[in-house]
Parts: structure tokens; C-alpha cells; sequence
């Protein structure tokens, strides 16, 4: 709103001569008078006509200035509409009923032009600051209203995602606010193909939208990969990156992960920036901690990540306690926190182990003075006998079988494919689909990386691996390489893999044949350590990485024995 | 000149005004010859209230014209008014009227 457009005043004077001169100042400061000659007619008039100020004499017939102001001002709700009475400051009395009925401000007779130009603008302005300050404020509840519209569907996207897991298991109890994901805190958990059950309890820096985002490829990642049988390690490790990928800086996730193997009822727990969590034995109540050893996920390179787990045997009904520092951090009406001693305490003068849970959660919420605290997110996992966590109808057999089997491929790469494309990562999704196979992916690439450039190099290429001998040759070896690739019109190399199930686990057969003259793999034999570390064709590598390796007919056929098993 | 009304208040009123003072001036004194005969009925008939009501109306019109005599006159019958001081009312109205009529020879004069 512009001050300097004119306004609608209202004027309120029962005589004619005040009136006229009011309007004269009025209209000569390019404003736009009304006028009446009592308070009822005010009243009505500012009904209609919707004045911007209002110019009003204390007594009046019919009805006396006060009333109209008190209806005026009823009449106005929200809006900022000043009153200003017209009146001589002789009398207290009704000063100060101007006050009460409403009134902004008081001008005396004599009427004179200056103040009362004055005065009209100070209340323009002010009345101009004043819808400002209510337009802000309807926009804030606008926003406030998007923005919990906007958390019920990040919500209800989580929830899709989230709820295809296990937290229902029968061993599992967990308390976790609805909007918890705002908070920061999620809980992941899952029954591997193996089944062995995996939880996860992340507590993303930060509040609101920020820290929910992580969330959502946190359990992607999760879900996707506990599902198709991957080992906790490869787990941590590509959530870590994924994090480490998408978040800005500053924004990570401290988290504990556990993994409850209910065959060979054994634990293994990675803590990376989470409290201490709390291995409770429930024959005796000993209790063991397992501190926070690692950095946090999203904060280190893959190459710098340490996925190292610490290991415990456990007895069935044997319980672990996973908690965010909502719980310690949690704060009595004094401000002072719950603190870890009194988390601690509990557990120790725990009797029977199937309370712990409920007493937690109810020291908590009594310490807080009775109110729910929505920060606070607490899981307990219990050792449990495998048939009771994972129902006989998902035998984890049927499970780990699930995908691929017994099954053989057999692909040939012509000249054109073998310029520009690597088929390395296109094999790896395959092996991967076998359940079992999974976690071994690090490995198998490893092994289709030796054995394919070996096909590729040293067969169709021919290039003499010797040459990498010096710094100088290594460089050369590289050009040729381009070159000779880049000329490539002939030559192929064939890829076969075949996988059959064994009792525990399964055999893969790798079998790379290349186009080119082959060579006297007699020579490798022994092999000496050290002796050809830039060339050799890896073999020592390849060795180390399978269960047999075998060259046959010229040398241009290799035949890799991979096998794996689920006790691994 | 008289010492009825005073020039300074008068001449900036007509700059207010511009061509509505004539205007101005007969909206008054057509008030005033409304007003002031009421004063002595309301006076008669004690109804002290509506005395001190237009008592006030004429002080805040009269003062806008620089009539001060009259503007002093009308406060001090608002007052006793207001107190129901009988004494003294009868003489402070005829003098309101009269230094009217000077007010009025005298707007007269600058119309």
C-alpha cells in the first residue's frame, strides 16, 4: 500500500463549521472526505464505505463519539483502522474514555492544518506496517501449512519404503516417533536370505526436511541389499558412499548396524557415532558395551571407510540395546539431561529381562514430567531360535534359492563391442542375482577384471606384457593398447559362466577364450612372488581369488573354479 | 479592528478554506443563532446537561475562528454547567451573547 495515494477519511462532527473545515484540510492534502453529523451515520458510513481513517468528535447526538468508536473498531476486526477524536484536552475524563473505547489519538481544537496532516500521516504509515506485518504472518501459516503438507507425503514416501521390513519380528521391540524421520531417526531391519536378521538405527545430523532426506537411500540401499543376501559389510560400505555421494557436507548419519544370526546365534555390530549400545545377558544381567569405533556414514571415501565389525556370542533370549542420544539427551523441566548413567542404571538393577524395554521408556517419559518425548528413539533385538523370528513357510532355503540358480551363459564380444564397451559391470548384475553369490561381488569382480583383460590385452590384442617392465614401456604399452584397439577389425573373445548348486552354497565356472595365438602357460609354473608383478597376467591374483585355475589348448582358453559357501 | 475575533487565526483559516470560507462563516453563524437563544431556555428549564453540551459545541466552533472572548465565555458556562452552579450562569450567558454579536459584526467584516 502506497501513502502517498489517496485516502478515504471519515469525518464524524455534529457541527456544521467543524465539519466544513475539516473536509477543507481534508481534501487540500489530497485525501477524500466523508462526512456525518452523528455517530450512528458513522457507524453506517464506515460500513459502506470503508474509510482508512476515521476523524471523530467526542459528543455527538443520537450517539456520542465512544460508542462509534467501539463499534468502528469491533466492526474492523483485523484491519488497522485509527480513530482519532476531535476533542479539547481540557477534559480528563473523556480523554481517557477515548482511550478505552478504542481511540488512537486526540487532536484539539482549534484545528490546525499542520498537525493534522501530521497525524495522518503517522497513522498512514503505521496502518501501512501494519498490513505488512499481517500479510507476513498469513504468509508464514501459508508456509507453515505447505511445509506439514509436504512432511505427511515425505512421511508417507518413507513409510512405503521403510515398512517392508521386519520390525514386527516377534523378537524385535522398538519405540520410534511417528515423525521421527524429521528428527533425524530411522530404523531399518530385515531378514537376509540366510536368515539372519539385520537392523540398522541411524541418526542423521540435523532437524526437519534436511535430515529426512538421507533416509530415503538409506533404506533403499538397505532394503534392496539385505533382500538380496549381501554381507553386512558391503552393506555399510555402499550405504557409506551413497551418503557420502548425495549429502551436502555437514549432513551425515550416526548409526549402528547389527546383524542377529540365529543359526550360529552370534552378533555382529558395527557403531559408528552412536551411544554406546548394550549387550544384556539375561541369565546372570551382565551387561557388555560396545562403544562407538567408527566415523559416522556419509563422512569417509569408500577407500577410507572401515567396515571392521566386532563379534559376541549370544544365548537365546539374550537382548541388545540399540538408542539415539534422544534418550540421554532427553530433558526434565529443570533443563538437566536423562545422561547415560541413569540409561545404564536401569539395565543393571534389571530382574527380569522381558521389562527392560517399558522401563526405559517409562523412566524416560516420567523423568520428562509425564509428557511423551517424540525425540527418542530406543530398539531392543533379542536372540531368539530362528523358526520363532522367520515363520517355516519362508524357509530361508527357499529364500536364499530365490533368483538365479543353476544357470549358464555364454556371450561373445565382436570387434565393435570390444572397443567401447566393458562388460564387466553388465556380468557382475547377473552373478549378483544369485542370492548367494552377492556378497562375494567384490571378489568376482576382481576375478572377471584379471581374467578379461588378460582376453583382451595379451589374446585379441597381443600385447607383450613384458613391455610394462619400465616406466617408460608402461607408458608405451598403454598407447599401443589405444591403437591397437582402435584398428581392431578382427578377433572376439567368448565369456561362459555356468553356476550349479552345491550342498552349502553353490560352484561358478568362469571360462574366458580369446581369439588370439594363446601362450606357453607351462612357463608360469612356479610361480615366483614378486618376480613379474607388473605383468604375469595377474595369475597370482587370480590364484589367491578362486578354488582352481586352468589354461588350456594354446594357452588362449582359462577356466576359473569359483566356489562359495552360505557358512562362510 | 475589532478585538472580537483574532486576524492571525482568521487568515489562516481563510487560507484553508479558500473560496468556502463565506461558507464557512454562514455555517457558524447560522449554528450560533441556533445555539446561543437556546442557552437561556435550557437554563430556565435547569436542564443543565443539554447547557453543557451545546455550551461546548459553541466553545470548539467559536474557538476555530479566533473568537476567544466567546471561546472563554462558552468554557466557563460548560463549567458552572457541569457543577449545576445556578449563580452566575444567567449573567455569563448574556454576555455570551452579546460578545456573539460582536463576533459575528466582525466575521461579517471579512466575509
Amino acid at each position: 500500500m502506497d501513502s502517498q495515494q489517496p485516502l478515504k477519511i471519515l469525518i464524524a462532527d455534529d457541527t456544521d463549521s467543524d465539519r466544513l473545515i475539516l473536509e477543507s484540510i481534508v481534501r487540500r492534502e489530497g485525501h477524500v472526505p466523508v462526512s456525518v453529523a452523528d455517530g450512528k451515520q458513522a457507524v453506517a458510513a464506515f460500513l459502506e464505505q470503508r474509510p482508512d481513517l476515521v476523524l471523530m468528535d467526542a459528543l455527538m447526538p443520537v450517539m456520542d463519539g465512544f460508542e462509534a468508536a467501539e463499534l468502528i473498531k469491533a466492526q474492523a476486526g483485523d484491519e488497522l483502522v485509527p480513530i482519532i477524536f476531535l476533542t479539547s484536552l481540557s477534559d480528563t475524563e473523556s480523554l481517557v474514555r477515548c482511550l478505552e473505547v478504542g481511540g488512537d489519538d486526540f487532536i484539539s481544537k482549534p484545528y490546525n492544518r499542520v498537525i493534522l496532516q501530521a497525524k495522518i500521516k503517522a497513522f498512514m504509515r503505521m496502518r501501512d506496517m501494519h498490513r505488512v506485518v499481517q500479510q507476513q504472518r498469513d504468509q508464514i501459516s501459508l508456509h507453515n501449512r505447505q511445509l506439514l503438507q509436504e512432511q505427511e507425503v515425505a512421511k508417507k514416501v518413507f513409510d512405503n519404503i521403510a515398512h517392508t521390513g521386519c520390525l514386527d519380528a516377534p523378537n524385535v521391540k522398538y519405540r520410534l516417533s511417528p515423525l521421527a524421520i524429521f528428527n533425524g531417526d530411522v530404523i531399518v531391519a530385515a531378514i537376509r536370505p540366510s536368515g539372519s536378521m539385520m537392523v540398522l538405527l541411524g541418526d542423521f545430523t540435523g532437524h526437519g526436511l534436511p535430515a529426512a532426506v538421507g533416509a530415503m537411500p538409506l533404506a533403499n540401499c538397505f532394503y534392496g541389499m539385505v533382500k538380496k543376501g549381501f554381507a553386512m559389510v558391503d552393506i555399510l560400505r555402499e550405504i557409506n558412499q551413497k551418503l557420502k555421494q548425495t549429502l551436502p557436507l555437514g549432513v551425515f548419519c550416526c548409526a549402528t548396524m547389527v546383524e542377529l544370526n540365529f543359526h550360529s546365534r552370534r552378533a555382529r555390530i558395527w557403531n559408528g557415532g552412536l551411544p554406546d549400545c548394550v549387550l544384556y545377558r539375561q541369565p546372570d544381567g551382565a551387561l557388555q558395551q560396545f562403544r562407538s569405533s567408527h566415523l559416522p556414514l556419509g563422512i569417509l571415501e569408500d577407500s577410507a571407510f572401515k567396515d571392521d565389525c566386532l563379534h559376541v556370542d549370544m544365548a537365546v533370549g539374550d537382548k541388545i540395546y540399540l538408542w539415539s542420544d534422544g534418550i540421554i539427551e532427553a530433558r526434565n523441566k529443570a533443563g538437566e539431561m536423562f545422561g547415560e548413567e541413569r540409561l545404564l542404571a536401569i539395565l543393571q538393577e534389571a530382574t527380569d529381562g522381558e521389562a527392560i524395554f517399558h522401563q526405559i521408556l517409562d523412566a524416560v517419559d516420567g523423568y520428562c514430567g509425564g509428557e511423551r518425548n517424540d525425540d527418542l528413539s530406543l530398539i531392543e533385538l533379542t536372540m531368539a531360535e530362528q523358526a520363532s523370528v522367520v515363520p517355516a513357510r519362508e524357509e530361508p532355503r527357499e529364500h536364499r534359492y530365490s533368483g538365479l540358480q543353476e544357470w549358464a551363459l555364454s556371450l561373445r564380444l565382436e570387434p565393435s563391442t570390444l572397443r567401447l564397451f566393458d562388460p564387466l559391470p553388465l556380468l557382475l548384475s547377473i552373478l549378483v542375482e544369485v542370492p548367494g553369490l552377492s556378497s562375494y561381488s567384490g571378489r568376482l569382480y576382481t576375478l572377471l577384471a584379471e581374467l578379461y583383460t588378460n582376453a583382451l590385452e595379451h589374446g585379441v590384442l597381443q600385447l607383450d606384457s613384458s613391455l610394462k617392465g619400465t616406466p617408460a614401456g608402461f607408458a608405451e604399452y598403454y598407447q599401443l593398447r589405444q591403437q591397437r584397439l582402435a584398428d581392431l577389425s578382427a578377433g572376439h573373445i567368448d565369456i561362459r559362466l555356468r553356476h550349479k548348486l552345491l550342498e552349502h552354497g553353490g560352484e561358478l565356472t568362469i571360462t574366458l577364450l580369446d581369439s588370439g595365438p594363446g601362450f606357453d602357460y607351462s612357463q608360469l609354473r612356479p610361480l615366483c612372488p614378486g618376480a613379474d608383478q607388473f605383468s604375469g597376467r595377474g595369475l597370482g591374483l587370480i590364484r589367491q581369488l578362486s578354488n582352481a585355475v586352468e589354461y588350456r589348448g594354446s594357452g588362449s582358453e582359462v577356466e576359473v573354479i569359483f566356489q562359495w559357501d552360505v557358512n562362510d | 479592528m475589532s478585538d472580537a475575533v483574532d486576524e492571525n487565526t482568521l487568515t489562516m483559516l481563510k487560507e484553508v478554506m479558500e473560496d468556502d470560507f463565506g461558507k464557512l462563516i454562514d455555517a457558524y453563524l447560522d449554528d450560533c443563532n441556533y445555539k446561543i437563544p437556546q442557552l437561556p431556555q435550557l437554563l430556565a428549564s435547569r436542564d443543565f446537561e443539554q447547557l453543557r453540551r451545546t455550551a461546548h459545541s459553541l466553545k470548539g466552533a467559536s474557538s476555530n475562528f479566533g473568537a476567544h472572548e466567546l471561546t472563554d465565555l462558552c468554557l466557563r458556562i460548560e463549567q458552572a454547567a457541569r457543577a449545576e452552579e445556578e449563580a452566575g450562569l444567567e449573567a455569563l450567558i448574556a454576555a455570551a451573547e452579546r460578545e456573539q454579536r460582536r463576533v459575528a459584526d466582525a466575521l461579517c467584516k471579512h466575509r
